[in-house]
């Protein structure tokens, strides 16, 4: 599975803002960590101040902090603001698509969605900032 | 295979071996939460994983000297060539001490067990749509592991059991 760009530097942004609650980030400081361009960074921060998972802090040292509660927000919840998840059918029906065999693959794609939705409404923000910690963990052991 | 008793001062939570006498709580507790009422299957789940047996376990948790959850699991050898691991196969908290640990700390203290008896790797399966538990799971580190479940209705098994009625020129 591959993600939009911008779903990706969503959840990039969010994980940043919500390892660090106690500070605001400016959109350059996150733009430089990932390597993603400032204009796009700042609409997608601001489709994800529309759904209300962060917020902007005016006036000096000001910036942005994620503002949902990370223990209730999942992936799917921040992905579904950029993309649908279910792809399969998402575009209406292909040639072929209605034939006994396009069903048959429509059903077999299907597992596939409902697998990847599960995956991603079943992982919090939290869960994905304890992971990252395990990684890193096992990074350092490593070294 | 040890008695479990652990008392844990922060929360006020103790995890311990399950007892015949917890048989009504653990019926009620689960027909609460699942809707379905099943004294047969708990009578006989404690009877099979309660009896200090090598290997099982039934935990309970207990805060306030109520029953405020349950979890099962054992050592399965499991088929098709896996190495022996632990399987969680059933865990409930009574929705009024939810988010208080009790399911984390039952968890833990299964895993060690699991960890005590020789085994490195614990399992579990999940409807996926039970996002409540499942993200419970995965708040604890579980990540899919390498099998798939698979399951067949059995009606689509042909009439004299031969195979699943397949249409097309799959038949």
């Amino acid at each position: 599975m591959k993600l939009q760009r911008s779903s990706r530097l969503a959840l990039y942004s969010v994980l940043e803002l919500a390892s660090r609650p106690d500070e605001q980030l400016s959109a350059s400081e996150i733009a430089a960590k990932f390597d993603v361009s400032l204009n796009h960074l700042a609409k997608v921060l601001r489709d994800l101040g529309r759904a209300r998972l962060v917020e902007a802090v005016r006036g000096a040292g000001g910036g942005y902090r994620f503002c949902g509660n990370p223990k209730r927000t999942t992936l799917k919840d921040v992905v579904e603001i950029f993309e649908p998840i279910t792809l399969h059918d998402a575009g209406g029906f292909e040639p072929g698509d209605r034939s006994e065999f396009g069903t048959s693959l429509a059903v077999v794609l299907g597992e596939i969605d409902d697998i990847a939705l599960a995956t991603l409404d079943s992982i919090t923000l939290e869960t994905m900032l304890k992971l990252t910690s395990r990684f890193r963990k096992q990074a350092t052991q490593l070294a | 295979m040890v008695k479990i008793n652990e008392y844990h001062q922060d929360s006020g939570i103790t995890v311990r071996s399950a007892r015949d006498s917890d048989l009504a709580k653990l019926i009620e507790l689960d027909g609460e939460i699942s809707g379905i009422n099943k004294p047969e299957y708990w009578k006989e789940s404690l009877r099979r994983f309660g009896g200090m047996q090598e290997g099982r376990y039934f935990l309970v948790a207990e805060k306030d000297d109520a029953v405020a959850g349950f979890i099962v699991g054992e050592i399965r050898a499991w088929e098709f060539g896996s190495a022996p691991g632990g399987w969680v196969f059933s865990l409930t908290v009574d929705p009024n001490t939810r988010l208080g640990g009790v399911a984390t700390l039952m968890f833990n203290t299964i895993c060690r067990c699991f960890r005590d008896e020789g085994v490195d790797r614990v399992h579990t399966m999940i409807d996926r749509d039970n996002i409540t538990v499942m993200a419970f799971f995965r708040s604890q580190g579980m990540m899919a592991g390498s099998s798939i479940p698979l399951q067949m209705d059995l009606s689509d098994l042909s009439e004299d059991g031969s195979g699943p009625v397949v249409g097309g020129d799959g038949s």
